[in-house]
Parts: structure tokens; C-alpha cells; sequence
């Protein structure tokens, strides 16, 4: 018994000693609005809609984003331009629900929604949390430079019918039996 | 000593006391956050000190409430005994052999009695809260003084045979010509640092409070300066008892003459602290079934084998 409590009392002031041994190690701490924490590329952060290589908006409006998010936070609506591109009429993410788990991303088929590194978003008023699509959307292609989903789809639009897609083979003409 | 330096100790002492409780909650943030990798409030004037003053005014600011379930009373008296309690145990500690507010021949008796009645302000306020949580803090605060209460008044005893005097001057004035206690009476000093910590209710031995477990413990429902009041009892209990150890135990203001005894006394005053704070970081709380049965059964006896083994030295060495 008397064994078992120099050994506890010895423990302690080990621990006592490896604690003081801790006022000459650095802090972890990152000084955060002066000192800013790397974030990698990957980071989740503010969404973003990026653009194909011709400048066009990437997202075609199949609401997969909105349907793969959790907090249902994503709402957009669908139409089409002239050259029978399909886009979104509006496309609106309120922020103040999202969290930014990255499902949207990972839902959809053209690359459009992308999230960024950057989390500074706080806002004064809750409203201004809710980013429209002249928000939203960015100039540049984000992180999949030089892909455009109707290049390598199928759907025709004015400049370039079906069968003219990257490694698409012509359609078959259903009227001739030749093969 | 004249009358005018009299009064300008005493208030020096008050206002001492309250400006190092201030600062010292900010210098423990800062000590743990150096011991735990982190930096600790850093932001409020130049290395954060501005965080004393700032935690002041905001308990000021904050509403004063009362809870209509509570005794009216008692839960306003509480805090107020602790903080009373603790600055007249102020008036018996000697800074040096001249500077002292009070030299009672009693003066290691008040002490005791001071720190004792300290314990029912935790007690009251846990009581008169009427809170589930709170009583729980009280509960256990009982628990624990009847548990270091007694080895705590034991464990000097040694002290007072060894100085043969319950003045504080005098066991100081004994320390220069038989070393400091803290060799002669080192299982005193152990015991009575440990009843030190568990009398201020500081970790690891702050069961009333145990924010873990019991939301507050004993000052769950206080607020505002009420609560100010039961932290500022803690942190001048946290100076108190490092004073009274460094009076004890180490020598008071006894040291090497190229600087004046006052900054010995201030100086192992401060490492005192500091060690209290080191306890805060490295130390988990134990049950408090065990703090009793470590208290009964480990500390007493220690105390009062140190207790026979000094007097049968005394008497026969
Ligand atoms: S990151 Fe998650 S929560 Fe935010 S919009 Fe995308 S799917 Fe919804
Ligand atoms: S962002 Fe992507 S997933 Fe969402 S609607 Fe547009 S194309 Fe579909």
C-alpha cells in the first residue's frame, strides 16, 4: 500500500514536471486576423459557379446540387437561350444555412459549383448571406481548367450538332440497313 | 509605528489585494495558456493585462439578479463573508518584521479561524440558492472541510512548537536561526499546502465548483458582481494562503540582504502562486469520496506522526 501511493505521489509530480516543461515550447496558436492559417486548395469554403473555356456559364440547371444538398440551402430555376444552351434563370445559395459539406460539388455532372478556399464571409445583416447568382458566379474555370460539359456531351446546341462531341462517333442513320 | 503609516498599510493592503486578485485572473489565463501550448488572452492592451480592468467592468455592468426561489438573505450575505473573511485574514501576515498591519500572539489562530468562516459563504450560498446543482456544491464543500479542516490546524502545529509562538512575527524571527521550516517540517508543509488549496477551492481540489459535472457547484445561479465577489474570496484565498505559506515555511521576508526583505517576501509569495497555478494545469480533480478518504486516512495520520516525531525531537534532542 505504501508502495502504491509513492508511486501515485511520483506520478503526479512527473506530471507536474512534464506540464512545466511546456513554458519553453512555442504555442500553437495561430494568430488568426494577423497571422492567416494556410488553407489548401481543396479547403471548403465560399461557393463559387465557374465558366467553360469559351466564357459560358458551366451550369446547365439539372438541379443536382440542390437536390444532393442536406440543409436544402441551393434553389435555382431552369431555362434555356437561344442556342438551346440549358442555364439557370436564378440561382441562389443562402449561406446562412450552408455547411459547407461539399455535396453540391461532388453532385454535379459539369463542374460549375465549386467551393474555395475563403470562409471570411460574415455579414451584419442575415439577408446579405444570400448570394445570387451575380454572386455567385466567376469569370474563370476554378479548379478544372479547359473541360466544357457540351463539348463532350451529347445534347446538340447551335455550332455544334450531335455526333460532333470529343470522342463521339457520328449517329447512326436508322433508315440505312447498311452497317 | 505611527498612525499614518498604520492606515496607509491597511489601505495599501486593501488595494494590494484587490488589484493582485484583478491581475491574477488574467495572470493565470496567461500561465495556463503558456503550460497548455497556447497563448491566453492576449488582446486587450499590450500582452492583454487590459483583460483585469475589462472583466471588472463587465462583472460590474452585468445585471445584479436575485432568484425569487432563493433565501434573499443568506444569498446576499454569502458572498460578501467570503471576501470579508479572507482581507481580515490580511491583517495578521507580517511583510516584514516592521510592516505588518496586526502582530497578534494569536496570529496563526486567526488565520485559521478567518479561512474557516470563508468556507461558509461556499456553504451559504450553495444552500440559499435553492438549486439542485448548487446544493451539490454545497454538499460536497461541507464534505471536503470536515475533511482538511482537521489535518489543516494539525499540520502547523509542528511550526508553532518548533517557533514556540502563535505569532507570525516570531515564527518568522525562529526561521532565521533554525533554517526555514521547510526542511525541519517538510510533511507539515506538504499537508498544509494541500489544505491550502482545498481551503481555497482552487484545482484540483475545487469539487463545490466543478464546472465539469455540476454546472457552477455552489455559485450556479449568481451572477454579476455577487459572483465577482465569490471569485475575487477564491483568487485573494489563492494570495492569502501563498502568503501564509511563504511566512511558515519559507522564511517570510528572509533572504539574501542585496535587496530589501519586502521583495523576498512579494518574490516567494509569487513562486507560491505560481506552483498553485502549475497544480490547476497538471492535476485532474478526484471524487470527492476520495478526497475524504485521502484527507482521513493519508493526511491526519501523516500529521499527527510529523506532530509526535517533532515534539519527541524537541523534547529530547
Ligand atoms: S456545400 Fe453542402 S450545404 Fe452548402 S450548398 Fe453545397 S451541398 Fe448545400
Ligand atoms: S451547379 Fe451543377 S449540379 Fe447544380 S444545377 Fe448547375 S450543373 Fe446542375
Amino acid at each position: 500500500m505504501l508502495l502504491d501511493m509513492l508511486s501515485a505521489i511520483w506520478s503526479q509530480l512527473l506530471t507536474l514536471a512534464e506540464v512545466l516543461k511546456h513554458t519553453f515550447t512555442k504555442a500553437d496558436t495561430v494568430q488568426y486576423p494577423e497571422e492567416m492559417p494556410y488553407l489548401a486548395p481543396r479547403y471548403r469554403g465560399r461557393i463559387v459557379l465557374t465558366r467553360d473555356p469559351d466564357g459560358h456559364e458551366r451550369c446547365v440547371a439539372c438541379n443536382l446540387c440542390a437536390v444532393a444538398c442536406p440543409v436544402d440551402c441551393i434553389a435555382l430555376q431552369k431555362t434555356e437561350d437561344e442556342d438551346g444552351r440549358w442555364y439557370p434563370e436564378f440561382f441562389r445559395i443562402n449561406f446562412s444555412r450552408c455547411i459547407m459539406c461539399g455535396m453540391c460539388e461532388e453532385a454535379c455532372p459539369t463542374y460549375s459549383i465549386q467551393l474555395t478556399p475563403d470562409f471570411e464571409m460574415c455579414e451584419y445583416d442575415r439577408q446579405n448571406m444570400v448570394y445570387e447568382k451575380e454572386h455567385l458566379l466567376i469569370s474563370g474555370q476554378g479548379k478544372y481548367p479547359g473541360y466544357s460539359f457540351y463539348n463532350v456531351a451529347g445534347k446538340s446546341i447551335a455550332g455544334k450538332d450531335k455526333g460532333e462531341a470529343l470522342n463521339e462517333s457520328p449517329p447512326v442513320d436508322v433508315r440505312s440497313l447498311l452497317p | 509605528m505611527s498612525d499614518l503609516v498604520l492606515y496607509l498599510l491597511v489601505f495599501g493592503t486593501l488595494g494590494g489585494a484587490f488589484a493582485g486578485a484583478a491581475i491574477l485572473v488574467w495572470f493565470e489565463r496567461r500561465l495556463l495558456g503558456i503550460w497548455q501550448d497556447r497563448l491566453g488572452p492576449n488582446r486587450v492592451g499590450p500582452l492583454g493585462i487590459g483583460l483585469a480592468l475589462a472583466d471588472i467592468i463587465k462583472l460590474f455592468a452585468k445585471e445584479d439578479w436575485v432568484p425569487p426561489f432563493a433565501d434573499r438573505f443568506v444569498f446576499i450575505f454569502a458572498p460578501t463573508a467570503i471576501v470579508m473573511a479572507m482581507l481580515l485574514g490580511f491583517t495578521v501576515v507580517p511583510y516584514t518584521s516592521e510592516l505588518h498591519i496586526a502582530d497578534l500572539n494569536i496570529a496563526l489562530l486567526f488565520f485559521l479561524g478567518m479561512t474557516s468562516l470563508a468556507v461558509y459563504s461556499v456553504l451559504l450560498g450553495g444552500l440559499a440558492s435553492n438549486n439542485k446543482y448548487a446544493l451539490l456544491g454545497g454538499l460536497r464543500s461541507a464534505a471536503q472541510m470536515v475533511s482538511y479542516e482537521v489535518f489543516m490546524g494539525l499540520s502547523l502545529m509542528g511550526v508553532v512548537m518548533l517557533s514556540g509562538s502563535f505569532s507570525l512575527v516570531d515564527i518568522v524571527n525562529a526561521q532565521a536561526e533554525r533554517g526555514w521550516f521547510v526542511i525541519s517540517q517538510f510533511f507539515g508543509f506538504v499537508v498544509f499546502l494541500i489544505a491550502g488549496i482545498a481551503e481555497s477551492h482552487r484545482l484540483p481540489f475545487d469539487l463545490p465548483e466543478a464546472e465539469h459535472e455540476l454546472v457552477a457547484g455552489f455559485h450556479t445561479e449568481y451572477s454579476g458582481m455577487k459572483f465577482g465577489m465569490f471569485m475575487l474570496g477564491e483568487y485573494l484565498g489563492l494570495i492569502l494562503i501563498s502568503s501564509m505559506i511563504t511566512t511558515l515555511f519559507f522564511g517570510g521576508w528572509l533572504g539574501p540582504g542585496f535587496l530589501p526583505p519586502i521583495f523576498w517576501f512579494f518574490f516567494k509569495t509569487f513562486i507560491l502562486i505560481c506552483f498553485f497555478i502549475l497544480l490547476r494545469a497538471g492535476i485532474p480533480r478526484p471524487r470527492y469520496d476520495q478526497l475524504m478518504s485521502f484527507g482521513w486516512k493519508v493526511m491526519l495520520p501523516l500529521t499527527l506522526i510529523n506532530l509526535l516525531v517533532t515534539g519527541a525531537v524537541e523534547l529530547w534532542l
